[in-house]
C-alpha cells in the first residue's frame, strides 16, 4: 500500500472546561489515501468535526490538550511551526463548512474572498487572482461568474454560497478537501447537486475528500470508505459496502434503520436510536454505547471493546461475536431496508 | 440613494420644527424668570421701563403672534439662518447668530480633539484586550475602562486642574485669554486637559464596546473560514475581525461627535471654555430665549446631520444595508 496522504494516529483532543474534561476525540486512528473519499459518520458530539478541525490546525492549542500524530504528506501537522502549517492550510488541504450562510464574510465580495485565498498562497497580482476566482466560480457551476464574483454573499442563495465555498476551497488545487456537513444546511434538492459537484471536482482536481456527516444516506453513493464515530471514538470502519451490507456494530445498525426510505411498501415508522448522545465528560464505562445498545451484555459495561478487524480492513468495536453480528444484522437490520 | 436623501432631508426639517416648537412651548409655559425684568437690570427698573423692554422683545403680543415671529426667524429667508431681527440676544444685545458662530470654533476644537483622542485611546485598547483576552493586559485595560466610565467628568476635570495646573503647574489653567484665538489656545496647550478629560469617558466606553464586538466577531464562522484559508492571524484579526467589529462603532461615533458639537456643557463649564455649551447654560440662566432657541436648533441640527451621515456611511460599510 502506498504511503497514505493523511495518517492520523491515536489522536486525542480534550478540552478542559469548568465542568470537567471534555473528551471530544479520544484516541482515533485512520488514514486517507490519495484520491480516496472517506465518509465520517456520527451524531452531534461524536467528535467527527473536532477531529478534522484538529487536522486543519483550527483547534486552539491553548484551549485543548491534543496528543497523537497527524501526518500529512509525511509531515506531522501537530508539531510543525504555525507558519509552516499555514502554508499547507488552505493550499494543500482545505475545508468547507456546514453553514454557507455564515461561513463567508458578509462585508467582502465573493470574488474578493476567493482571490484572497489565492493570493495568500500564490505570488499573483490582484487582477490575476480575481480572474482565477471568476474561473473557479464558473467551474463550480455558478452562472455568469464575472457578475456573480462582484456580488456579496447575501446576494447568493444557500446552494450558491456553498458552491462559492467549494470554489474557494479548491482554488489552490488541494490534495485533501474536508467537507464538514456540506449539505446539512441546504435544501434537499440542492444537497444532491452539491454532493455531485464535490464528486465531479474530486476527479477533476484529483483530490482526496473527507465528507463529515450525520446522515449515512448522504455518504452512500459518494464514499469509498466510511468510518462511524461515537463518543470521540471510531466504532466501525470499512468500505461503503461493508458498512451498508455487512455492518458489525449496533450503533451503525441504529443509523441504518433511521434512514428514511421512499420505496418502502409499508408505512413503517422510522426507528430512532433510543436514548441520547453520551456526555463527553462522564463517558459511560466500558463500551460508551452500552446504555443505548439493545444487545448489551455484562462485559460491555466494564470492558471497552477494541476496534477489531473482522476481515481485511473492516473493523468494529463491539463485544458481540462475529456470528452474532452477522445474524442480528441480516435478521433485524437488513430486512427493514 | 438620491430618493432616500431627499426623504431624510424632509425628515430633518420636520424634526427641527418639532424641536423648535417644544423649545418655544417650554420657554413660554415654564418661564424660569421674566426676560424683560432681567434685561432692564432687575429691581431698580421702573414698571414703565420693564413694559418698554417687554414691548421691545415682542413679549406683550399674543402667544401665537410671538410664535409666528420666532418661527419666521428660523425660515432661511430673508436671512439664511436665525434672522437677526428676531434672534437678537435679550441679554448682550447682539445677534444670536454672531454669538453662536463666534463660540462654535471652541466647541468644534474641543469635540473634534477629544474625539481623535478617544479613538486613538479606546480603539487600540479594545483591540488588544480582545486579542489578548484573559491576560494581564486585558484585565488592566478593563480596569481602566471601568474607572473611565465610572468617573464623572466634573470630578475628573477638577482633579486634573488641581494636580496639573495648581500643584504641578505643568498645564495652563482654565479659560482662554482674550487675546488668544482658538488656534493659538490649542498651541499653548489650553485644550490638552479638556481633551483628555472629555475623551476619557468615551475612550473607556469605546474600549469596552470594541473588545466585546471583536470577541463576538472572532467567534463567527467566517473567521474560521479566514483561518482555514491559511491567512496569518494578524490578517484574520485586522481584515476580517475588525472590519465587522468596528462597523457598529462608526454609528456610535457619529452620534457622540454630533452630540458634543452641540456643546460639551460640563467640560466647557469646568474649564471655563467659551463654547456653545457654556453659552447655553448662561442663556438659560438669563432667560435669554432667542439665544436658547438658536443653540437648541444648532445642537439638534448637528445631531440630525450626524445621524444622516452615520446612516449613509453604514450603507457603504455594510453591503447588506441598502436604502431605497
Amino acid at each position: 500500500m502506498p504511503q497514505p496522504l493523511l495518517e492520523v494516529e491515536d489522536l486525542t483532543v480534550h478540552f478542559p472546561t469548568e465542568d470537567g474534561l471534555v473528551k471530544a476525540v479520544d484516541g482515533i486512528s485512520f488514514s486517507i489515501q490519495q484520491g480516496e473519499t472517506l465518509g465520517i459518520v456520527g451524531e452531534s458530539g461524536s467528535g467527527k468535526s473536532v477531529s478534522f478541525l484538529t487536522v486543519m490546525g483550527l483547534v486552539n492549542q491553548k484551549q485543548a490538550h491534543i496528543t497523537g500524530s497527524v501526518r500529512f504528506q509525511g509531515q506531522d501537522l501537530l508539531t510543525i511551526p504555525a507558519e509552516e502549517l499555514r502554508t499547507i492550510r488552505g493550499a494543500k488541504m482545505s475545508m468547507i463548512f456546514q453553514d454557507p450562510m455564515t461561513s463567508l464574510h458578509p462585508f467582502y465580495k465573493v470574488g474578493q474572498q476567493i482571490a484572497e485565498a489565492i493570493r495568500t498562497h500564490q505570488p499573483v497580482g490582484k487582477a490575476e487572482a480575481w480572474d482565477q476566482a471568476v474561473d473557479m466560480l464558473g467551474r463550480v457551476g455558478i452562472p455568469r461568474p464575472e457578475e456573480r464574483a462582484k456580488q456579496y454573499p447575501h446576494e447568493f442563495s444557500g446552494g450558491m454560497r456553498q458552491r462559492a465555498m467549494i470554489a474557494m476551497a479548491l482554488s489552490l488545487n488541494p490534495d485533501l478537501l474536508i467537507a464538514d456537513e456540506p449539505t446539512t444546511a441546504l435544501d434537499v434538492t440542492v444537497q444532491a447537486q452539491i454532493l455531485d459537484l464535490i464528486d465531479r471536482l474530486k476527479s477533476e482536481f484529483n483530490a482526496a475528500v473527507a465528507i463529515i456527516t450525520h446522515d449515512l444516506g448522504v455518504v452512500a453513493e459518494h464514499c469509498d470508505n466510511i468510518q462511524v464515530m461515537y463518543a470521540g471514538r471510531i466504532v466501525e470502519a470499512g468500505d461503503t459496502n461493508d458498512i451498508y451490507y455487512k455492518s458489525h456494530h449496533p450503533y451503525t445498525w441504529g443509523l441504518l434503520r433511521s434512514i428514511p426510505r421512499l420505496d418502502s411498501a409499508t408505512n413503517e415508522r422510522l426507528k430512532p436510536i433510543q436514548g441520547s448522545p453520551p456526555s463527553l465528560i462522564n463517558v459511560p464505562s466500558g463500551c460508551p454505547f452500552h446504555p443505548r445498545c439493545p444487545y448489551v451484555m455484562d462485559v460491555c459495561k466494564v470492558e471497552r471493546p477494541p476496534l477489531n478487524p473482522a476481515d481485511g480492513h473492516h473493523a468494529s468495536a463491539c463485544h458481540l461475536t462475529l456470528t452474532d453480528k452477522q445474524r442480528i444484522f441480516s435478521e433485524e437490520v437488513l430486512v427493514h431496508r | 440613494m438620491g430618493r432616500y436623501l431627499i426623504r431624510r432631508t424632509l425628515f430633518l426639517i420636520l424634526v427641527l420644527w418639532i424641536v423648535s416648537v417644544v423649545t418655544f412651548v417650554i420657554f413660554v409655559k415654564l418661564p424660569p424668570g421674566d426676560p424683560a425684568r432681567r434685561a432692564t437690570g432687575g429691581r431698580g427698573a421702573s414698571e414703565e421701563q420693564i413694559e418698554a423692554a417687554r414691548h421691545n422683545f415682542g413679549l406683550d403680543k399674543p402667544i401665537l403672534t410671538q410664535y409666528l415671529r420666532f418661527a419666521k426667524g428660523l425660515v432661511p429667508w430673508p436671512s439664511w439662518f436665525l434672522y437677526d431681527e428676531v434672534y437678537h440676544s435679550y441679554g448682550s444685545n447682539v445677534p444670536v447668530k454672531e454669538q453662536v458662530f463666534s463660540r462654535l470654533p471652541v466647541t468644534i476644537a474641543l469635540a473634534v480633539g477629544a474625539a481623535v483622542m478617544w479613538l486613538l485611546l479606546g480603539v487600540p485598547i479594545g483591540i488588544i484586550s480582545a486579542v489578548k483576552r484573559r491576560t494581564i493586559i486585558d484585565r488592566a485595560s478593563m480596569v481602566f475602562a471601568l474607572i473611565g466610565v465610572s468617573a464623572p467628568v466634573f470630578w475628573l476635570a477638577q482633579l486634573a486642574l488641581y494636580i496639573f495646573w495648581f500643584k504641578l503647574e505643568w498645564m495652563p489653567g482654565s479659560g482662554i485669554p482674550l487675546d488668544q484665538g482658538v488656534f493659538k489656545a490649542m498651541l499653548t496647550g489650553r485644550f490638552i486637559m479638556p481633551w483628555v478629560v472629555l475623551s476619557l469617558t468615551f475612550a473607556a466606553f469605546y474600549a469596552r464596546m470594541i473588545r466585546g464586538n471583536l470577541i463576538e466577531t472572532m467567534g463567527e464562522e467566517y473567521i474560521r473560514t479566514a483561518r482555514a484559508k491559511g491567512l496569518s492571524e494578524r490578517k484574520v484579526v485586522f481584515r476580517h475581525g475588525l472590519r465587522a467589529a468596528l462597523t457598529p462603532a462608526v454609528t456610535l461615533f457619529g452620534l457622540d461627535l454630533g452630540g458634543l458639537l452641540g456643546g460639551a456643557i460640563i467640560t466647557e463649564s469646568v474649564f471655563n471654555l467659551p463654547g456653545i455649551g457654556k453659552l447655553a447654560i448662561q442663556s438659560i440662566y438669563n432667560s435669554d430665549f432667542p439665544m436658547v432657541m438658536g443653540i437648541t436648533i444648532i445642537g439638534a441640527f448637528f445631531i440630525i446631520i450626524a445621524n444622516l451621515l452615520v446612516d449613509v456611511a453604514y450603507a457603504f460599510l455594510d453591503p447588506r444595508v441598502r436604502y431605497e
